[in-house]
């Protein structure tokens, strides 16, 4: 079995195909997230259970327009919620995808699950649909946190739901760090309890204030700002902390047992092939990435009219260079290829090679500190030219 | 041919804002030179920074026809001039070629620094002066008590000035009619030797260089071989026409009348601004009374991010100067910023623009750095050297003394900002001179000023101050010894040439510390810990320390959104590029004027 960050795998996952579906329904809207969402209160939410009804039918729709393809490798529901959407309505997008284009043996069919959500009703359901896979939305064992990232669940729902999928699953902890307010001390208890869960999987990511966002305007209004410094503190714990309990690192967030890195995280690095359904989903077939419109409106309207929903595409400029930038993200690096002169010659890649941050050796570039992965690729663009 | 008692050739001067521009326009549409139909706003104003900015930068001229009721046809050649401060040469450039200027005052505003320092300079040029009064339509108009400020200064009656609105187009006609009364036909010889004054010129891509000439005496034909008298160079008048303001080949130009010229020259400095131009064979022998060269009042160096851009900036500035004789640039070498330029501007705004046209028009990222202006350093073996950079300075072994420039400044303001105002002036180093009522509400004050002391905000100081209301206007005065010394800043241990800057030595300490935590601010976190110190002759004055930036990493990317993530990636790689290199550190562009930009 490759190790999660093993070039191996990354090759492999380059080759898999892919399919992402969007379900974008929440509970509410937390005042960080940019997402496509609909949540209580958006238009056209008076009758929620009629838009979902509408929403799946158009997802239905959207999927049959999609020309064949072959097996699918991975189908990863995110979101949202998908949770939010029940096991059944989950089993027979599944079961869409797979009668549409099959989904190949031993494929990942994973989705994202929200702690208040999970019971033991949903884990049979989902068992039964095909899931093999479950990245719970924990953020925080801190009640406190998950307070300031206006979240509907509890670090005591959280450990529940955790305590339901390890065993069934391959089950992932989502986390979110650096929040202001929140102590070192208390994200290493949060990461300590995720770790004391055993996932086979963990992903953290920074809280990035983005443009718009309710986080954002407060922000702007003068209150506290996630602080650069206190998360890289953070990262680094975390590194430190899920290497010893034998998480393997494989990308700049994300952490597996070997046999458990999630392939749709990899492919997506790999540059690899993927069908986008949905709110807001992004799709990447034959060098042309698409986008699909983010108004949930727009998104009925397209597909109740016999339209696709698309908002966009663009042929890929120069991929080659994308791949590059894209493979700096995973621990094994990328190879240069036909960059590896330029690479050599390149002033910025060796200033960064002199401070440490990379590593070129054997044809391969390698991020030694992914805390300044952006840093790296943006360097890494400028190769063209 | 218009003989020379139906021509008129004037200038209309003005403060900034006071509806120059518009007032063109309006008379272009009165004489019918262009129909409603072709008019766009501030037709002079040629330059796209110029329309931008609502600015005129560039003096332009145009011919128009004009009948007076029952009278014969008159040709009014009216040359428009910069009302901005930077530019009061290219306005003694433009008075060089007039009979007559109209002195335009905006009826809400009253007379401004620049109106009087423009009227000062018109009749210093014996130009007869017809003053209007704009604007008449706002609410806010006081045609009156302006009436009275401009006879104050001009003599006459009240009663007579005339008054006009250059938006709704009362009182233009009666103002046309001024024009063809009042002002006097050129004077000149025909029957002398040609002599054509070049008061402007500009360069075409496909005809080369394009002078506009006022022909003074004689007759200038097309075919003619002609004689530059300045540089003794020949060339054929291979083109002659007018602006009507499109242009109008024509085959000559008779004395007192104003058009373009076209020599087939394409070189650079090859034609200057102010020169005479007369007959190869039996020319002039002597040139029209030039005009003062214009002299750089700051300086400053540009430098190219990328040093391989240094011989495309050395063309644009080459072409830049075609167009505007009054920019000066010799090549400079920074061991912080590499091979590039100091240039010499006639002031800020003139330095804001030039940059702005070398990245516009010439697609160049550049670093400038603070700008300085000229002192004299005295060294201990007699010499005197002029310091238009900061680290031309000498050796402080053999330095004896520095003198900086002095300016005589001119403000004018409501009387009750007069105490703000002094105490502006005397923070930066300025003595008081004379003080006069203009009416009871209105002060003129006069002043010297160090003009380093000035350069920087200066004038958005005093305006910040004074609500808006104050004016100003400035002339050199000199130069005097004063206590200054240099502040180095160093970089990761290194001495950056370029943020080295020449300031009082009372000031010196305050400004060292000021500019290390500015310098924090602007720069960017690097890959290690960055040291900033100030020091002068070696000896440390202030220290900060830019932290190592350790996060530099976005969260996962949505659903497969790589377009977007490759977007924001080439936005930051894009930011890299118009970083300048400096040692190991990475500076941006704007670090290198606004560390400079001092705050009170
Ligand atoms: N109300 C009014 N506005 C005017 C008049 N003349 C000019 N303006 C406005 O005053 C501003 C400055 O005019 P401009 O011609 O650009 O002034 P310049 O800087 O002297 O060339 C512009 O917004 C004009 O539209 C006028 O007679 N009446
Ligand atoms: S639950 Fe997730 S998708 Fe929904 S609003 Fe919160 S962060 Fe966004
Ligand atoms: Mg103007």
């Amino acid at each position: 079995m490759p190790a999660p960050d093993s070039i191996e795998l990354a090759d492999q996952a380059a080759r898999w195909r892919s399919a992402y579906v969007h379900i974008p329904f929440c509970r509410r809207r937390c005042p960080y997230c940019d997402f496509a969402v609909v949540a209580p209160g958006d238009p056209h939410t008076d009758d929620p259970a009629d838009l979902t009804k509408r929403y799946l039918a158009a997802l239905h729709t959207e999927i049959d327009t999609q020309p064949a393809w072959e097996p699918l490798d991975a189908v990863n529901l995110g979101g949202g919620t998908p949770s939010s959407i029940g096991a059944a309505a989950i089993g027979e997008v599944i079961e869409h995808l797979d009668s549409r284009f099959g989904i190949a043996l031993g494929a990942e069919v994973s989705i994202e699950a929200n702690p208040e959500d999970v019971t033991a009703d949903l884990v049979e359901g989902l068992l039964a649909a095909g899931v093999n896979r479950v990245s719970i939305g924990v953020q925080s064992f801190d009640d406190e946190v998950l307070r300031f990232l206006g979240r509907a669940h509890t670090s005591l729902e959280a450990a529940a739901a955790l305590e339901m999928c390890v065993p069934h699953f391959a089950c992932g902890v989502d986390l979110i760090f650096g929040a202001p307010g929140e102590s070192l001390e208390s994200w290493r208890s949060t990461v300590a309890t995720a770790l004391a869960a055993f996932p086979q999987h963990l992903s953290a990511y920074a809280l990035t204030v983005e443009t718009g966002t309710e986080l954002w305007q407060a922000v702007r209004k003068g209150a506290a700002a996630p602080d650069p410094d206190d998360q890289a503190d953070k990262y680094e714990l975390l590194q430190a902390a899920a290497g010893a309990a034998n998480l393997v690192q494989y990308e700049v967030s994300n952490y597996a047992r070997p046999g458990f890195s999630c392939r749709y995280n990899l492919s997506t690095w790999g540059q690899g092939e993927y069908l986008g359904f949905g709110l807001g989903a992004h799709g990447h077939r034959a060098g042309v990435r698409s986008r699909n419109v983010r108004s949930v409106l727009a998104y009925l309207k397209a597909l109740e009219s016999g339209h696709l929903p698309e908002a966009g595409r663009e042929t890929t400029a120069e991929p080659e260079v994308e791949r590059l930038m894209l493979g700096i993200r995973r621990s094994c690096g990328v190879d240069l290829g036909e960059w590896e002169d330029a690479a050599a010659r390149h002033a910025g890649l060796q200033r960064l090679v002199a401070a440490g941050v990379i590593e070129m050796a054997r044809g391969r570039l390698r991020v030694l500190r992914p805390l300044l992965a952006d840093d790296v690729a943006a360097t890494v663009l400028s190769l063209s030219r | 041919m218009t003989e020379p008692a139906r021509i008129r050739n004037f200038c209309i001067i003005a403060h900034i804002d006071h509806g120059k521009s518009t007032l063109a326009d309006r008379l272009l549409e009165a004489t019918g030179a262009i129909d409603a139909r072709n008019m766009r706003a501030q037709m002079l104003d040629t330059m796209d920074l110029e329309r931008e900015r609502g600015i005129t930068i560039k003096a332009n001229s145009v011919s128009i026809r004009y009948t007076p009721p029952g009278g014969q046809e008159h040709l009014l050649n009216l040359i428009d001039t910069p009302g901005h401060v930077d530019f009061s040469y290219e306005v003694s450039r433009s008075l060089a070629a007039c009979e007559g200027a109209l002195l335009l005052v905006d009826a809400s505003q009253g007379i401004e620094a620049q109106t009087l320092a423009n009227a000062y300079l018109a009749i210093e040029s014996g130009l007869e002066i017809i003053p209007v009064i704009n604007k008449i339509d706002l609410p806010a108009a006081d045609p009156v008590r302006v009436a009275k400020e401009l006879a104050g200064i001009l003599g006459g009656s009240p009663d007579d000035i005339i008054a006009v609105s250059a938006k709704t187009g009362a009182g233009i006609a009666e103002m046309l009619d001024a024009i063809v009364e009042k002002l006097p036909p050129p004077e000149g010889d025909p029957e002398a030797p040609l002599r054509a004054l070049v008061f402007d010129s500009y360069y075409d891509t496909y005809r080369g260089v394009v002078c506009h000439v006022r022909v003074v005496d004689g007759e200038l034909e097309t075919g003619d071989e002609l004689r530059f008298m300045a540089t003794s160079m020949l060339a054929d008048a291979d083109e002659i026409g007018v602006h009507l303001p499109a242009s109008r080949v024509v085959k000559k130009l008779h004395n007192g009348e104003v058009g373009f010229l076209i020599t087939g020259i394409k070189e650079i400095d090859l034609i200057r601004v102010g020169d005479t131009v007369t007959s190869a064979a039996n020319g002039a022998n002597r040139a029209l009374p030039g005009y003062n060269e214009p002299k750089p009042m700051v300086y400053s160096g540009i430098f190219p991010i990328d040093g391989d851009d240094f011989e495309r900036l050395r063309d644009a500035l080459e072409r830049l100067r075609l167009n505007d004789s009054s920019l000066m640039y010799r090549a400079e070498t920074s061991r912080a910023l590499g091979f590039g330029f100091r240039v010499g501007f006639l002031g800020l705004l003139h330095m804001e623009i030039v940059r702005e046209r070398l990245e516009r028009e010439y697609d160049l990222d550049l670093v400038t750095t603070a700008p300085s202006v000229q002192y004299e350093a005295s060294t201990s073996d007699g010499r005197i050297l002029k310091v238009s950079s900061p680290q031309d300075l000498p050796d402080r072994a053999v330095l004896e003394s520095i003198a900086e420039p002095f300016v005589k400044v001119m403000i004018i303001t409501p009387s009750e900002y007069v105490g703000t105002v002094m105490e502006l002036v005397q923070q930066r180093r300025g003595e008081m001179g004379e003080m006069t009522y203009l009416s009871p509400t209105r002060v003129e004050l006069h002043y010297q000023i160090p003009l380093g002391e000035i350069v920087y905000d200066f004038f958005d100081q005093l305006k910040s101050r004074t609500k808006g209301y104050a004016s100003m206007d400035y002339e050199p005065a000199g130069y005097r010894t004063s206590e200054l010394v240099r502040v180095d800043v160093l970089l990761n241990d290194v001495a950056v040439d370029a943020f080295s800057t020449i300031v009082h030595r009372d000031k010196a300490y305050s400004y060292g510390r000021q500019m290390a935590t500015r310098l924090r601010g602007l720069i960017p976190r690097q890959l290690f810990d960055v040291p900033i110190q100030a020091a002068i002759g070696g000896r440390i004055i202030a220290r900060e320390t830019i932290k190592a930036k350790r996060k530099d990493v976005t969260a996962k990317c949505y659903g497969g959104d790589i377009t977007r993530k490759r977007k924001l990636l080439e936005r930051q790689k894009e930011g890299k590029k118009r970083m300048k290199m400096v040692g190991a550190v990475e500076v941006p562009q704007e670090a290198f004027v606004s560390a400079l930009r001092i705050d009170e």
